[in-house]
């Protein structure tokens, strides 16, 4: 079969950095070529080199053979290439049909009127085609993240596209919702669509794909058909060392209880009761959307209950604003760490003394050296990979700025630690890492719960699931219970027949 | 590892191009100036000049923490206004200077108190944007000075008060004085101070700053008590220099404090910036009108000059953080 795109000997120089070394990559017409490495492997840096936001210091791409120039999106857009990027690309203020419709709006004839009422039709047909229904004239603001990676996707495919790149498109998806993408992909597949996939969920690959390509610090490692590849040797390639266990789990003694919730009600939330211990990691698995989140924000008293009572070693605590939780010895690392953890132009050193300054301060003023000397302690510690702690976080991985929150929580000597999606979008070598330092806290007796849309991963590292649908709790497995599909089962308001878990 | 090093030192290159990028446009002015006219560097002059800015840069020192937070104060034109009536009215009436005084400085500060505690109930506590609530307590508070003086200036006052304005110190003006004084000290407050560390935490994320337990209210609140004050001050050294309580003190003070604080390298967006960069970006504005002045360049003339000077500034701040 002719190919469809090649690049070749991709360079890309950034200060200091090289983020392509001369990569390699072509796709033949109607396959999906799955693009896999850690963060930082180059994988976005390729594809932004392709869609034109990012120009290219050496290298050449050809389309059907023939070298094209691609030095912005208008570009590549003119040589049918589509792209669906990880932060999504859309307009918060206007509608689902707007943005979906965005540069190429369709008009009334020879006036240059929008037709909005074609625009509405043809966003609606994008987004059927994705077993969607979303009113085409919400306002993006209004979505949940699963709905706007869907209106995200849409836009792509309403495009007519030859070379169609998706960077993480299934993060926020749920399964069904993953089906219907994947059948979407299908039926490009069939009418000769080129499709460059990248995912972090090796599963999906072994799924859709049909060859593969491994990236490792902007280098090329490994391409080859996806039913040549096994899990262990991708994982392999992609980390440049074996990992023995994807999770690691060690035994724990549980301890007294940490944390209970009785009878909750708050928002969305419907009479919650749930019981935490310390030693002891509680899972909690739901939908996106299911309440988890809302939860863990009223324990924080980030958010406020209407009734019910929450006791934390046995004693009742109403915790109005997060500072007052803080003070009662309860942390929350936060969903998207990058927009509500951490202060992106600050320091490492800042950034983990910022809750507990109280310890590093001499009567008015900041102790300097005593804070270098906690944050230089706590970047040993947790292994936090940065030059200096004078580092600003914005210049961190996703792994490492994730270690820089866990350091903060752990600086304010925190009895209760909640885990909202701690690995989102972090390397599988910095995971086993986040396990580990999850694994440890608990064994030094801290109370733990993790919130996780990634089922294997809650399976393999808690105690026991607890699991919400719709702001209820719809049951609690103990570990040697719990599988996907019990799960699963709960998580969409099934019901089990549940021991006992108490 | 050699990268990030490498990345790391050119990091730092940028950062001091950065923060030193306004002091270099200062000095290459200063050099300028110097060579055009004989009298630009003498002791005189220079002392003259720290004078001359002396009332905008102190208020462009509360500015900062305002902008700092990602917000803006533009009532402090009109405070200036309100604060130098309050403050000369009270020194008229018919009470001993040493008791007066102190009562009018008190009342002028108070003022000042009472606009940055109203603007920042109705930001923090109502959610209004700080544009829109202090562009009302502009006119409000200027509204309140034609009303209380009747539109007149305020004459008449005891001799003792104009030292305030125009005395001096070991030969260095007052106002010099104070503003220095208060340089020093918002420097220490933001840099070495929990409230100082909360002020960034603020601007550069507010809900994650709120989250890791910061009063986000609180600090919003005092930050607007602070710049509100410092206006205040500036409204008293005036009056002062004046030697009366003029409604239309103050006017249009908004720009070239929001210039300097700009031009000092502090983010409209919030979350970066230094005390020390505003100084600078005062003086250099402040440089640049003294400069003309000597060269006798017309008022209509520098107004020109001094928004080509601000777009320079901001374009070489703009190119450092990309």
């Amino acid at each position: 079969m002719p190919l469809l795109l090649q690049m070749q000997n991709i360079r890309k120089q950034y200060p200091g950095v090289l983020a392509l070394a001369d990569v390699n990559f072509d796709l033949m017409p109607g396959e999906v070529h799955c693009l896999l490495g850690e963060n930082g492997a180059g994988k976005s840096t390729l594809m932004k080199v392709l869609s034109g936001a990012l120009r290219k210091d050496a290298g050449t791409i050809l389309i059907d053979g023939e070298p094209v120039v691609i030095e912005s999106p208008a570009d590549s857009q003119k040589y049918g290439i589509g792209m669906i990027y990880q932060d999504f690309k859309l307009v918060p203020e206007l509608s689902v049909a707007e943005n979906i419709m965005l540069g190429s709006e369709p008009t009334k004839g020879w006036l240059p009127f929008i037709d909005y009422k074609k625009m509405h039709r043809d966003a609606i047909t994008a987004l059927a085609q994705l077993g969607e229904e979303i009113p085409p004239t919400s306002l993006i603001s209004s979505l949940s993240v699963a709905q706007r990676q869907i209106v995200e996707i849409a836009k792509a495919i309403s495009k007519k596209v030859r070379i169609l790149a998706m960077d993480e498109p299934s993060a926020a998806l749920t399964e069904k919702e993953l089906k219907n993408l994947f059948a979407v992909i299908k039926r490009l597949k069939a009418e000769g669509v080129g499709i460059i996939y990248i995912s972090h969920r090796l599963e999906e690959i072994f799924e859709i794909g049909d060859r593969l390509t491994v990236l490792r610090d902007g280098k090329f490692i490994h391409s080859s058909k996806v039913a040549e590849a096994d899990r262990a040797g991708l994982v392999r390639w992609m980390v440049g060392r074996d990992i023995d266990k994807e999770y690691p789990k060690i035994d724990l003694e549980r301890g007294g209880e940490i944390l209970r919730v009785k009878n909750l009600n708050a928002g969305m939330l419907k009479d919650i009761n749930l019981t935490a211990y310390k030693g002891e990691i509680l899972g909690l698995a739901g939908l996106v959307g299911a309440g988890r989140s809302e939860l863990a924000r009223v324990i924080f008293g980030a958010d406020p209950k209407e009734s019910g009572q929450l006791l934390l070693e046995e004693k009742e605590i109403r915790p109005r604003s997060p500072r007052q939780a803080i003070d009662m010895g309860i942390g929350l690392l936060t969903e998207d760490r990058n927009k509500y953890g951490l202060i992106m132009q600050m320091s490492v050193r800042e950034n983990v003394s910022l809750s507990n300054l109280r310890e590093v301060m001499k009567g008015f003023f900041i102790n300097r050296p005593r804070e270098n000397e906690v944050a230089q302690k706590f970047t040993r510690d947790l292994r936090i990979k940065t030059p200096t702690i004078e580092q600003e976080v914005e210049n961190l991985s996703g792994g490492n700025r994730q270690k820089v929150v866990l350091a903060r929580w752990l600086f304010t000597k925190s009895k209760l630690l909640i885990f909202d999606e701690p690995t989102a979008g972090i390397d599988v070598g910095v995971k086993y890492e986040i396990y580990n330092l999850i694994n440890q806290l608990a064994k030094e007796g801290i109370g733990v719960i993790v919130i996780s849309s990634d089922l294997p991963e809650l399976l393999g590292i808690s105690d026991r699931i607890a699991v919400m649908w719709e702001g209820r709790l719809t049951g609690i497995l103990p570990r040697r219970e719990a599988t996907q599909e019990k799960v699963m089962m709960l998580a969409t308001g099934g019901a089990l027949e549940v021991s006992d878990a108490g | 590892m050699q990268g990030e090093v490498q990345n790391l030192v050119t990091k730092k290159f940028k950062n001091i191009i950065g923060e030193f990028g306004i002091a270099i446009a200062l000095f290459l002015e200063i050099l300028l100036f110097s060579s055009l006219s004989p009298y630009f560097f003498t002791a005189d002059n220079i002392l003259n000049v720290t004078l001359q800015t002396s009332i905008t840069a102190i208020i462009a020192a509360g500015m900062t923490f305002v902008i700092l937070t990602a917000g803006i104060d533009l009532s402090i034109g009109a405070m200036v206004a309100f604060s130098g009536v309050i403050t000369t009215s009270i020194l008229r009436l018919n009470l001993p200077f040493i008791y007066s005084f102190p009562l009018a400085i008190m009342a002028g500060i108070a003022v000042g108190v009472l606009s940055g505690a109203i603007a920042g109930t109705f930001i923090t506590r109502f959610g209004i944007t700080p544009f829109i609530v202090t562009l009302a307590l502009m006119t409000i508070w200027r509204g309140s000075s034609y009303i209380y003086t009747d539109g007149r200036p305020i004459w008449g006052l005891p001799e003792q008060f104009g030292t305030l304005g125009s005395g001096r110190l070991f030969g260095v003006p007052v106002p010099t004085i104070v503003m220095v004084l208060i340089y020093i000290i918002t420097y220490v407050v933001l840099k070495h101070t929990k409230f100082g560390r909360y002020v960034y935490a603020v601007g550069g994320n507010r809900e994650a700053a709120r989250l890791a337990g910061i009063d986000t209210r609180r600090v919003l609140l005092r930050v607007y008590i602070i710049s509100g004050v410092l206006a205040s001050v500036s409204g008293i050294l005036l009056a002062s220099r004046m030697n009366s309580g003029q409604p239309n003190a103050g006017l249009m003070y908004e720009m070239d404090v929001i210039a300097a604080v700009v031009v000092g390298g502090t983010s409209l967006f919030g979350g970066r910036g230094s005390i020390v960069g505003t100084f600078v970006g005062a003086m250099l504005i402040g440089v640049l009108r003294n400069g003309l002045n000597l060269l006798n360049v017309g008022s209509y003339v520098q107004m020109v000059v001094l928004g080509i000077v601000i777009l320079l500034a901001v374009m070489l701040d703009q190119m450092r953080t990309k």
